[in-house]
């Protein structure tokens, strides 16, 4: 592709303080606006298409408008349309619960969520303030299966959420994410070190005991950390695949994720239902759109090497 | 998710809590068992989480490899056929190979992307507006991303291949053949990833300190000499991390195929998670499905071990 060409040019730019155009910079915007128009642009494709009708995209394959505006893929996604309407509309006409698979997502993004960033807020709080034999080993033995890959434990976990009985509920879906993950401990604990203990230290004279510790000095401070993990474990969450997958095929509990696929897989009348797909990735993609245009700024300055030399 | 990866920090025991006033008589007993009871408490739900969906699998996942197992009653152990029965695999050599060629056009595009995007926002767009447009696609799930490209790249009335065709261009049908799939599946990924993998790098770039160029530009080096004798160098360990990740990564590519091609046409984008997945779900053939990601695995820890080792990711050129 063609930008692998741009690095050189960069660089070449050197800090001249010359008055005239110092073209190099312009040529260097020019480059980034290229690569933000090409990440942001599918997004308002797929709004144009969700809001085209079917019966019209073929026609107006070209053109940048939506085709015959439109907002019926939304209503037919969000089940306002009766079947004959949406079979009219290039739609299936089976009825797809977005709203379900909506509530669905929720509940496993958000619990997994909660019960993650706490459960394994507790373990850091044990690998960064607690002294006890066979810490550092335990520790090293969490992170070491950060290497492992999801598959590797997958068909195993899903063979045992079988053996349980509890395909198809959330607690099955949930239980594999709820209690830690190596990141999540791994990345609290390098905020907890880096705390300042003073505080802590002046309580537990006062004889203060670690639950106290824990619940009203290390939480509250560690706040924003806390609050960054969250925002990614929950984005994380929001889009996992492969395990609802495996676990999660019921319509109760399937999640958006999930119910997009089968959604594609139903090509009705022999083409898809573009505007109604596009529709429904709209829709999935939401809140995560808002999250980050909520917190945007606490995402992209979370992404890093801290600490690296 | 991956996003921070940070140098283990020292850690003296010594920082870990006061010493508890206690009777010099227990004392000894005591400093070994510290505070055991509580870290007990505080470790105790992350350690059922630790062993029952982390340990127990790991090791049970490499029991069943050496099994043939069909769901259905117990496993019976067979010993190393699965492995064998790999070599004459065709199908698992075919998706060893695919997910190669997938992992080599991943990772290749998307780093060079990646870094000359990192060395732009470096240079002229430090804006957290630009950084946070170019995250988006990393943000929204994989399987939103595939299909909005599988609409995008439909060979009828897609608009890519509407701009093609106005160019005067032969249409391409880009999930539809074989020759195509991988290449387009990569291309997708690296769409999704450039600009994540950029903001890795772009913080690499920004913990060189200023003053190196400094020197460099005082004595005269070129642009083209400051890039590949200070810049490359000094940022070799974070590149290298990235790469580690993203290859990690890269190697388990599942959602994007499933909801695309499905593996096919034929077996052209069967890649290797794919494969396991059917093995496992569509053939009920567990003991086989996890000899082969005992294998992944295997392989995942080689090619981090290998990088980590020769492109020496843990030493620093800055000191």
């Amino acid at each position: 592709m063609s930008t692998s060409t741009l690095t050189r040019k960069s660089v070449n730019k050197v800090p001249v303080n010359k008055k005239p155009v110092n073209w190099r910079r312009v040529g260097a915007w020019a480059l980034v606006a290229v690569a933000v128009a090409v990440t942001v642009a599918p997004f308002l494709w797929m709004l144009r298409t969700a809001l085209s009708t079917n019966a019209s995209l073929a026609s107006n394959a070209g053109n940048l408008l939506p085709a015959d505006f439109n907002l019926g893929a939304f209503k037919r996604v969000l089940g306002m349309q009766s079947p004959e309407e949406a079979i009219a509309e290039g739609g299936s006409g089976a009825a797809i619960n977005f709203w379900l698979y909506l509530r669905n997502s929720i509940i496993f993004a958000s619990v997994t969520t909660a019960g993650q960033v706490f459960f394994s807020a507790m373990a850091a709080y044990a690998f960064s303030r607690l002294r006890w034999p066979g810490r550092n080993a335990v520790f090293g033995l969490f992170l070491a299966t950060m290497m492992v890959p999801p598959i590797f434990t997958a068909l195993p976990n899903f063979l045992m959420i079988k053996n349980l009985g509890l395909l198809n509920t959330f607690a099955g879906m949930t239980l594999p994410f709820l209690f830690m993950t190596p990141f999540a401990i791994f990345f609290l604990r390098q905020f907890f070190l880096s705390m300042s203990r003073e505080v802590e230290e002046a309580a537990m004279l006062d004889g203060a005991k670690h639950l106290r510790i824990f619940f009203q000095i290390v939480l509250p401070n560690a706040a924003a950390p806390l609050a960054t993990l969250a925002l990614l474990t929950f984005i994380g969450q929001w889009n996992e695949y492969f395990w609802p997958l495996l676990v999660g095929q019921d319509e109760n509990v399937r999640v958006l994720t999930v119910g997009l696929g089968v959604f594609k897989s139903q090509s009705p009348q022999g083409a898809p239902d573009w505007t109604g797909l596009m529709a429904a990735t709209l829709v999935a993609a939401l809140p995560v759109l808002l999250l980050f245009i909520a917190f945007g700024k606490k995402v992209v300055n979370s992404i890093g090497f801290s600490g690296i030399k | 998710m991956m996003t921070t990866l940070t140098k283990q920090q020292q850690d003296p025991a010594a920082r870990a809590g006061l010493p508890k006033a206690g009777k010099t008589a227990r004392k000894g007993r005591l400093r070994r068992l510290g505070d055991l009871k509580m870290a007990l408490f505080f470790i105790f739900p992350a350690m059922i989480g630790f062993v029952l969906f982390y340990l127990v699998p790991t090791i049970r996942g490499v029991y069943l490899s050496f099994t043939e197992y069909s769901i259905l009653g117990d496993p019976t152990w067979i010993g190393i056929k699965n492995y064998t029965a790999m070599l004459g695999d065709e199908l698992f050599w075919n998706a060893m190979g695919v997910t190669v060629q997938y992992v080599g056009l991943n990772i290749g595009f998307q780093t060079l992307i990646a870094l000359g995007l990192a060395l732009l926002m470096h240079r002229v767009a430090k804006s957290t507006f630009i950084r946070g447009a170019l995250l988006l696609p990393f943000l929204v799930a994989n399987v939103i991303v595939a299909l909005l490209w599988f609409w995008m790249l439909d060979y009828q009335i897609g608009i890519v291949n509407e701009i093609i065709n106005w160019m005067g261009l032969p249409r391409i049908a880009f999930f539809g053949s074989e020759q195509w799939a991988i290449p387009t599946i990569a291309a997708v990924n690296v769409w999704r990833h450039m600009g994540y993998t950029a903001l890795l790098l772009f913080a690499g770039l920004q913990s060189i300190p200023n003053h190196v160029y400094e020197v460099a530009s005082l004595d005269g080096a070129s642009p083209t000499r400051t890039f590949w004798s200070i810049t490359m160098p000094l940022l070799r360990p974070v590149l290298v991390l990235v790469l580690v990740v993203t290859v990690i990564g890269s190697f388990q590519v599942f959602d994007t195929v499933a909801v695309t091609t499905g593996g096919g046409p034929i077996n052209a984008s069967r890649v290797i998670q794919m494969y396991i997945y059917q093995k496992a779900f569509g053939e009920s053939d567990f003991g086989y499905a996890s000899a082969l990601s005992v294998i992944l695995f295997l392989i995942l820890a080689l090619v981090a071990f290998v990088q980590m080792k020769f492109l020496k990711g843990n030493e620093s050129d800055l000191d």
